[in-house]
Order: structure tokens, then C-alpha cells, then sequence
């Protein structure tokens, strides 16, 4: 089956989105990142969407999801790299994606993670 | 006004919403919409594929590349004959929805789009019209 790799760097977990998903694929990956946050016991999980030139209702509920459920089990998300029409299409679409905290790069993503890690 | 060029695909299953935004994006590029123009159509398309996948049973997206005058257009249908929409308004509600989305579909890509018009009845299925303008 297709799906989306997802990368250990220490104790951060980094997802390349890379090609534009069907729904079961954002699912999959969904899942995977769960199982592997659990797994690695990860503090931070970074997703780089810069190749994403759309993020409908669909892929910004998989986003916010992914950043709940990484809440609980105790890590941080961090979403990287989101096109600045893709920004603005998201909010007129009338997606804020409420708690999900955005980097302008995967650098200053892994740097806000180590940030927002050390002061808790 | 007139019709430049046109053509229809078939959105049956979930791959095919993939190829509906693939179409949309190709043919926003070639229309000439600027990039914020073309991610918003894109994506309104993909919203109003996924409806028809998911709550028509399938349907057609029809595609026309319009001219009217130094402007142009592309306008997406969205047709299926599935169970219809009982109540417009209320399924133009943000927020409403009668599955497990977030009910951002219809309103949304109203707001992303410079057309939008939906005719639906109950067992008549439906036909969701969008049009952007350079
Ligand atoms: N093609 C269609 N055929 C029948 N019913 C539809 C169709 N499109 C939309 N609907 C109805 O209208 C409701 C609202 O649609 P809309 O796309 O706004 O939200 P959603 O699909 O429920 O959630 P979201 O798109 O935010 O994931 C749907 O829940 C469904 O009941
Ligand atoms: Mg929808």
C-alpha cells in the first residue's frame, strides 16, 4: 500500500508531504504518525507541506487532528512551509485550524520545537 | 461570451478527486487566473468532487474555458444523480453537516469562487456550478 514516509531525527519525527494525497492516504499517514509517536516516544513531530500548492477541508482536518492527537500523547506538531495562497484559501474557506502552530521552514520548526520543549 | 474549450471526466471514486483538482489545476494555469485565483478554484473544486464522491454516488466534473472579452473564465459543473440535497438552505449553513465533515464544503467554496449557483431536489440529484475570472 502507498503511503507517506516518516522520518526519525532524535526525538523528533519529520513528514515530507510530497505528493498530493487521496483521502485513505491522509488517513494512513494519520495513523502512522499516531503509532509512531507512541512508538518513539517522540517530543515533536514536524510536517512539511510547502510542496502543497491546496489544503482542502479534508487534508486541514487531517492536520488539526494529527496536531490533537499528538497533544495527547504528550509531543508537539508543528506544521511547516504552508504556501501563502494556500494561507489565504484556507481562511476563506473558513479553516483557522484552531492550536495548530505554523513555522515559516522545517529549521525554524525544529528550532520552535526545542524552544517550546525546553520551557515545559 | 464565449466557449473557448471544454471537456467532462468522470468523479466515481476517491482517486478521482485527485484528478479533478490535476484538471483544475492544468486548466487554471492555462486560463490565466493568478496563483491565489487558481489555489482557490483548486481547492473549492476538490471540495465539490469529494460531495460528489462521497454523498452522490459519483458523478461528472464538466469543464469550460471561457472568454468574455479581455477576460477569462473557467467554469467547473459538478453533477451527480444521487439522493439530492432535501433542504439548499440549510446545507448552505456553515458548519452543517450531515456526515462527519465539518460542513466547510459548500460554504467555502462559495466563498473561494466568483460564480456559484446549486440546484438540487431530492432524487434529483445535484449540480453545483462554479466559475472563476481572470
Ligand atoms: N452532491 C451532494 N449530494 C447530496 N448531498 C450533498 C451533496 N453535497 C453536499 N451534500 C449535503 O450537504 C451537506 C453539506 O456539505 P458540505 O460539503 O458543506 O459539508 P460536508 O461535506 O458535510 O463537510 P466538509 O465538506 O466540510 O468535510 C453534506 O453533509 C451533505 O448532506
Ligand atoms: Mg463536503
Amino acid at each position: 500500500m502507498e503511503r507517506i514516509p516518516i522520518l526519525r531525527m532524535g526525538e523528533f519525527l519529520l513528514v515530507t508531504i510530497q505528493v498530493d494525497m487521496h483521502d485513505q492516504l491522509a488517513m494512513t499517514l494519520q495513523d502512522d504518525l499516531s503509532e509512531r509517536i507512541s512508538g518513539t516516544g517522540a517530543r515533536g513531530v514536524l510536517i512539511d507541506i510547502s510542496a502543497l500548492d491546496i489544503v482542502d477541508s479534508f487534508i486541514g482536518r487531517m492536520i488539526a487532528t494529527i496536531s490533537g492527537l499528538s497533544k495527547i500523547m504528550d509531543a508537539e506538531t508543528v506544521v511547516v512551509g504552508m504556501q501563502p495562497a494556500v494561507a489565504i484559501t484556507l481562511v476563506e474557506l473558513g479553516l483557522t485550524l484552531p492550536g495548530v502552530i505554523t513555522a515559516l521552514d522545517v529549521e525554524r520548526g525544529m528550532r520552535l520545537l526545542r524552544d517550546r520543549l525546553q520551557s515545559r | 461570451m464565449s466557449t473557448l474549450r471544454q471537456g467532462s471526466q468522470a468523479v466515481a471514486i476517491e482517486q478521482d478527486v485527485v484528478l479533478a483538482r490535476q484538471t483544475a489545476r492544468k486548466l487554471s494555469i492555462e486560463c490565466g487566473l493568478r496563483l491565489v485565483d487558481q489555489t482557490k478554484l483548486i481547492t473549492a473544486a476538490s471540495e465539490l468532487a469529494r460531495n460528489a464522491v462521497i454523498y452522490g454516488g459519483g458523478g461528472h466534473m464538466d469543464w469550460e474555458l471561457l472568454e468574455d472579452g479581455a477576460r477569462r473564465g473557467l467554469r467547473l459543473i459538478f453533477r451527480d444523480d444521487g439522493p439530492g440535497i432535501p433542504d439548499v438552505k440549510l446545507a448552505m449553513t456553515d458548519g452543517w453537516t450531515s456526515g462527519g465533515g465539518l460542513g466547510l464544503g459548500l460554504t467555502g467554496a462559495r466563498r473561494l469562487v466568483d460564480e456559484f449557483s446549486l440546484e438540487s431536489a431530492p432524487g434529483a440529484g445535484t449540480r453545483v456550478t462554479i466559475c472563476k475570472w481572470t
